[in-house]
């Protein structure tokens, strides 16, 4: 038992190192004080200087950044529908795929762009090479950039700033000086330990029965590294990383699990540094961090028994549920994965969640309906930072003041935007699922009955509501109704939670500071953490805790788990 | 300040059981007499009369927590009656839940209606004292007599000695002593004149002695009484900065349980369940947070009252909000951190001068003396003379102080003139009879005045027989109390006319963090915008004239009862009791009114999760019957789990009404002892607190035949 946690606890620890120093440098990189502006960046940035002149140079306060980025994502969602819809009349397409439908079209694109990345296709079926690379993976980069900006941006403000910085130099700063060269660092050791990195068609092969066989391949390893880094989760194939060319080895897994924490974790750190409250940082990374542990625990726990199905079956007893996994990657591998993919909001899978004993298969849900252990990047700390609002506001008062947050005020304002933002994870999440629960087109495109196929109908909806994009499967997900209200719920979970934080940031920044004594709420010690970590929870708890019932719950009660 | 409730409605009472002790619990006992029981008879009957009233949905939607269990509440209503009619449904059920519904409605109106009507009961006994009266109205030399309720701001009155003055206003001739007791409760009687900064007098109080001419500041309803009393009342009552942002997070949290809810029954659809509407409504009610949502408006109000049983009057809630904020506190020397009047502490002797002989020198030329200081310095004498008290001699002649001299002392008769004064003033008198000053006394004088003390020189004749020192005297226990306000993260700053020599030696004996010393208006008004410049609330206290500009520019003015109507104006609170160490009261209401918002809001929260395990699985009884395992509780039927759960919801808000009303305990420690604390009591308790109780209430209903 202890064994299958000393895996996890090595590389945990070892994201957990590499995490300080690249905070590091990712505060150095969006640093904005006179100093950090004067700090020489080298030809690319003189370069795109140049090319986004005045539109580079201008400080903008929130609102210009906001519509900046919802400029810019507007014209990457328009740039990579074209690229699909045209898909057949462009290059790079070896095997010929055909045409894409429309609303799977309108559902990948908002998919990608939102940093979700569920997928409703096969991407070894449906996607050329050149929609792969130049509309999926090029999203890929800028969706995960849009969040790191959208947090330098809120940090900025946290730490006093009006003027938050720019929007195009804060996208690009994260897409060429660090997602690009971290996700060529990782392709390349990918492409050593064997995952496929060509511009080649599909390979047949003859079998040894004689039968042909078409092996899909690609341009793997520079897909699968941005997908793990930037907490998109978008495979190149549709089994994701437990296809053999996405991960084909123990250590490749070990790797690509350690790369989904490794960026979120360090945005926290990001934070810390720009807003000036490293300390608070330490508290909030603590927070998380008793979260993730927590649920990798409890999933490996769950995992370790078999499932109930087999209970009362006259066969042998298995020491765990081995079900929907990669052998090949050990047998904790899939709960940890599960778990790290879901805390944050990457989305990719080494081993099938709808096999995941039932009680397993809750505490991925639980990440997504937190979506505030490390999450998405830059997001789930933007998601904590509501969460944090919160947890001041209320607990702030019992100190006897009216409630602060980093010496500004929390007032009605700051409020209203953060409790918009918070609902409206509970709005499409719980609205989503009943609606698709009570109707036919959720009951329709389920495969199995009772609770477990609620359950798919829920982590649907969960994962697009949480930008996630793991798919919890068995479930007949490219429809039209399907497509189309998981496209929508994506796009808003994405840009609502980003822009109400901004604009309580904006509001926050043009207040005045007060002076912290010893009678303020102190936001940096451990007893915040308790309150922080409560408040996630509470919050979490009531919000959810009906659907978990019904679905996960349920499901394991009437397997007779409750015995 | 948490105000003891006592059992005793009779002031009187009050007033003679405290009369050994010192002030400021003697002025305790005056406030706790007029504060009624917290659930006095007559008041319990106003409030449950405006409970019902208070039904109407006009008036709930100002609540939008009670406003969605009111909604709740009439639907369940009409799926009773229409069960009653023989639709679906289980009356027995249906029946006593629709009941504990509009119950939970009711019981936050009645602790919204307690509150208000304590509030009214403290204002009434106030304004009990400004019955209608007969002015005497002086209109172009001409003199009328009319109602006091016709005065109108500006109008000028006369009032002679016995009459009572008829309003608000500030005495603009003439000088009297007025009996103030009717407002302050202080027996003694008040000197009001004519300019500076003892000008205001108010409506209701009783000239004892001469005539004023009166301008009348504030015409009938319009005075700070009547502001406080229409902020107490539901009518005028606006919601603070606070008030607003929390009903709107507590809004917001009602609109998620809508959703949850709202989601449930087409969920169960897919169970092939269905979900009746009482139950829907109940789980929706539970998960609310009703608790604060009933509390809020009576937490706020009660705040007001807190600061109007300390005989405070605030133009708005928003004032006595914004004072537990308050970063640095402007406190008078004078009256606040020193007793105010200078008192002898020790004497030194001239070289070649017996002490004895200067005690008793001292005491001979204090005998006449009546101010304070001239007894201290007796009293010393005797005390020094080991009880000796030494008389003036037959035909001993008195010499008074005069402005010109500055020395007073007395003439024996057998010739020898003996003189206390201050030191330039006697030197003067040693070198006239050719006497030199000892290098020793003019020492001893350097070091009383940088002590911050005042030196006297006593002479006999042109002989200089030693010093005085006459020292301000700390209040007792105020350095503690300071060290507290520090604790609690406020500064504080005592302003003085004094020197800076003086003024350092006093604030480092108080432990204050600043001083202004030889304070001007305008340094003030200074210091407080500098203290703003660093993002400091600024709290002062003020009487004069002088003081209206920096009154007006801190965040928290409060001015004192007795002073100029220019100070009532630009403050934000008024003083009935006129007493400068009021403010760190205010500053603790105001403190004590949020705590208690974050404490209840925290407690309705945690609630939720036992409510949870209650509801949900009686809910999805039929359905899925597995789910009984998670009936922790082991409640008797889903009927009895629901009802325990609505009930618990219900009688939490009565219960926990008292604490509404007094407020959290507040003690001055720093916030996260404060946090901890409370996490503790609301937070965790709030999370177990409803298991037992629903649990119990299970267990009652059970037995009752119920389930």
């Amino acid at each position: 038992m202890a064994t299958r946690f000393i895996t996890p606890a090595i590389w945990l620890v070892a994201v957990l190192v590499l995490a300080w120093p690249l905070g590091k440098y990712m505060a150095g990189l969006m640093d904005e004080s006179t100093a950090g502006r004067a700090r020489p960046r080298g030809g690319l940035e003189s370069a795109l200087r140049r090319a986004l002149g005045p539109a580079w140079d201008t400080d903008q306060d929130w609102k210009a950044y906001v519509v900046s980025m919802l400029a810019f994502n507007a014209v990457m969602f328009g740039v990579a529908f074209l690229v699909l819809l045209l898909q057949r009349w462009l290059p790079l397409d070896p095997d010929g795929k055909g045409a894409l439908e429309p609303s799977l079209i309108f559902n990948t694109v908002a998919s990608f762009t939102s940093n979700t990345n569920l997928q409703h296709y096969a991407g070894e079926q449906a996607m050329s090479y050149f929609s792969q690379l130049f509309a999926l993976m090029w999203l890929q980069f800028v969706s995960a950039a849009t969040g790191i900006a959208a947090l330098a941006g809120l940090s900025r403000a946290l730490g006093g700033r009006t003027k938050i910085g720019n929007f195009y130099r804060d996208v690009s700063r994260a897409t060429f000086f660090l997602l690009l060269p971290l996700a060529l660092v990782l392709g390349v050791i990918l492409a050593v330990l064997g995952i496929p990195m060509t511009l080649h068609g599909a390979a047949v092969a003859h079998t040894l029965e004689g039968a042909v066989q078409t092996i899909a391949r690609g341009p793997v390893a520079a897909f699968v590294a941005i997908k793990q880094l930037g907490t998109n989760g978008g495979g190149f194939f549709g089994p994701n990383s437990t296809h053999p060319f996405e991960n084909p080895t123990y250590w490749t897994n070990v790797i690509e699990n350690g790369a989904i924490l490794l960026v979120p974790m360090a945005c926290v750190w990001m934070f810390g540094r720009l807003a000036g409250r490293l300390r608070d940082a330490v508290v909030i990374l603590a927070v998380m961090g008793i979260l993730l542990v927590g649920g990798i625990t409890a999933a490996n726990r769950l995992e370790a028994r078999e499932t109930p199905a087999l209970t009362t079956l006259p066969v042998r007893k298995a020491p765990e549920n081995l079900e929907g996994k990669e052998l090949r990657f050990g047998a904790g591998a899939g709960p940890t994965w599960a778990v790290s993919t879901t805390a944050t909001s990457n989305g990719s899978v080494d081993a099938m969640h709808d096999s995941l004993n039932p009680l397993t298969g809750l505490v991925p849900m639980v990440g997504m309906w937190l979506n505030v252990i490390f999450g998405g990047v830059g997001v789930g700390m933007i998601n904590m930072f509501l969460f944090i609002v919160v947890a001041v506001f209320i607990a702030g008062m019992m100190v006897g003041r009216t409630p602060e947050y980093l010496t500004r005020k929390v007032e009605a304002r700051e409020m209203k935007l953060a409790l918009l933002a918070l609902l409206i994870h509970p709005l499409f999440i719980l609205g989503g699922t009943a609606l698709f629960a009570a109707t036919s087109w959720g009951t329709h495109t389920v495969l199995n009955a009772a609770s477990h196929g609620f359950s798919e109908i829920l982590y649907e909806f969960s994962s697009a509501t949480a930008n996630n994009g793991s798919g919890f499967e068995g479930l007949g997900d490219h429809t039209i109704p399907w497509n189309v209200s998981t496209g929508l719920v994506m796009l808003l979970a994405r840009f609502i939670p980003i822009i109400a934080p901004l604009a309580i940031g904006g509001s926050l920044a043009a207040k005045k500071p007060t002076p912290e004594t010893s009678g303020t709420f102190r936001t940096d010690g451990w007893l915040f953490g308790a309150v922080l970590l409560g408040t996630v929870l509470i919050v979490g708890a009531l919000l959810f805790m009906p659907v978990a019932v019904l679905g996960p719950i349920a499901e394991h009660l009437s397997l007779g788990g409750a015995r | 300040m948490n105000a003891p409730v006592r059992t005793s409605d009779h002031p009187d009472e009050a007033g003679s059981a405290g009369a050994g002790r010192p002030a400021p619990d003697r002025k305790l006992q005056r406030r706790a007499a007029r504060r009624r029981e917290l659930f006095d008879p007559e008041l319990l009957g106003i409030a449950l009369r405006r409970s019902v009233l208070m039904l109407d949905p006009r008036t709930m939607a100002r609540n939008p927590v009670m406003f969605t269990v009111e909604v709740g509440a009439a639907l369940t209503t009409l799926v009773t009656f229409q069960a009653l009619l023989g639709g679906p449904g289980d009356l027995a059920y249906f029946a006593p839940l629709t009941l504990l519904l509009w119950f939970t409605v009711g019981f936050a109106n009645f602790a919204e209606a307690l509150a208000e009507a304590r509030g009214q009961a403290q204002a009434e006994t106030l304004r009990a004292t400004r019955e209608e009266t007969v002015a005497r109205r002086v209109t172009d030399g001409r003199e009328e007599e009319v109602s006091s309720e016709l005065l109108r701001a500006g109008d000028v009155v006369r009032v002679a000695e016995g009459e009572t003055i008829p309003a608000d206003g500030e005495v603009v001739e003439g000088i009297a002593s007025v009996d103030e007791s009717a407002i302050t409760g202080e027996s003694a009687p008040v000197i009001r004149e004519a300019g500076g900064d003892r000008s205001g007098v108010t409506g209701g109080t009783r000239v004892l002695s001469d005539e004023i001419t009166v301008r009348v500041t504030a015409g009938a309803g319009e005075s700070f009484l009547d502001r406080m009393i229409a902020l107490v009342e539901g009518a005028s009552r606006q919601k603070t900065p606070n008030e607003i942002a929390l009903t709107l997070v507590l809004a917001g949290f009602t609109l998620a349980f809508l959703i949850v809810t709202g989601a449930l029954p087409f969920m169960a659809s897919y169970f092939h369940a269905t979900i009746d509407v009482p139950t829907l409504v109940a789980l929706l009610v539970c998960l609310i947070p009703t608790t604060i949502g009933a509390l809020l408006p009576a937490i706020g109000i009660a705040g007001m009252d807190r600061a109007l049983s300390a005989n405070v009057l605030a133009k708005s809630g928003k004032a006595v909000e914004l004072a537990g904020d308050v970063d640095t506190l402007l406190l008078d020397k004078t009256g606040t951190i020193t007793l105010g009047n200078r008192q002898a502490r020790r004497m030194v002797a001239a070289p070649g001068v017996d002490e004895a002989e200067l005690a008793r020198a001292a005491a001979l030329a204090s005998a006449a003396d009546s101010t304070p200081e001239g007894r201290s310095i007796l009293e010393l004498a005797v005390e020094l003379l080991g009880g000796e008290r030494p008389r003036p001699p037959a035909g001993a002649e008195p010499v008074a102080f005069s402005a010109e001299t500055r020395v007073s002392g007395v003439d024996l008769p057998g010739g020898g003139r003996i003189r206390k004064g201050a030191p330039d003033a006697i030197r003067r008198l040693a070198k006239d009879g050719g006497q030199p000053v000892p290098g020793e006394v003019e020492e001893a004088v350097t070091e009383v005045a940088q002590g911050g003390g005042t030196p006297l020189l006593v002479a006999r004749d042109a002989r200089i027989l030693g010093v005085v020192a006459l020292e301000d005297t700390l209040k007792p226990g105020i350095r503690d109390r300071f060290a507290r306000l520090k604790g609690m993260g406020l500064r504080i700053v005592m302003v003085t006319g004094d020197n800076p020599l003086t003024a350092r030696a006093i604030a480092d004996e108080a432990g204050v963090d600043d001083f202004l010393a030889e304070a001007t208006p305008e340094q003030k008004l200074a210091y407080i915008r500098s203290e703003q410049g660093k993002g400091r609330l600024v709290a002062m206290m003020g009487d004069g004239t002088n003081d209206a500009p920096a009154l007006a520019q801190a965040d928290l003015g409060v001015a004192m009862n007795a002073g100029t109507q220019a100070a009532k104006e630009a403050s934000n609170m008024v003083d009935l009791d006129s007493d400068p160490t009021k403010l760190i009261e205010v500053v603790e209401i105001g403190k004590q009114l949020l705590m208690t918002r974050g404490a209840l809001t925290t407690f309705s929260f945690a609630n939720d999760v036992a409510k949870y395990f209650a509801i949900v699985p009686a809910m999805f009884y039929l359905a899925l019957p597995q789910l009984q395992a998670l009936n922790v509780m082991h409640l008797t039927s889903p009927r009895s789990a629901i009802l325990s759960a609505v009930v618990f919801n219900a009688i939490i808000i009565p219960l926990l009404i008292p604490i509404a009303l007094r407020g959290v305990r507040y003690r001055p420690v720093g916030a996260g002892a404060l946090l901890r604390r409370n996490l503790l009591l609301y937070g965790f308790g709030g999370v177990v607190v409803p298991f037992v109780g629903i649990k119990l209430l299970d267990l009652g209903l059970t037995a009752l035949g119920l389930s």
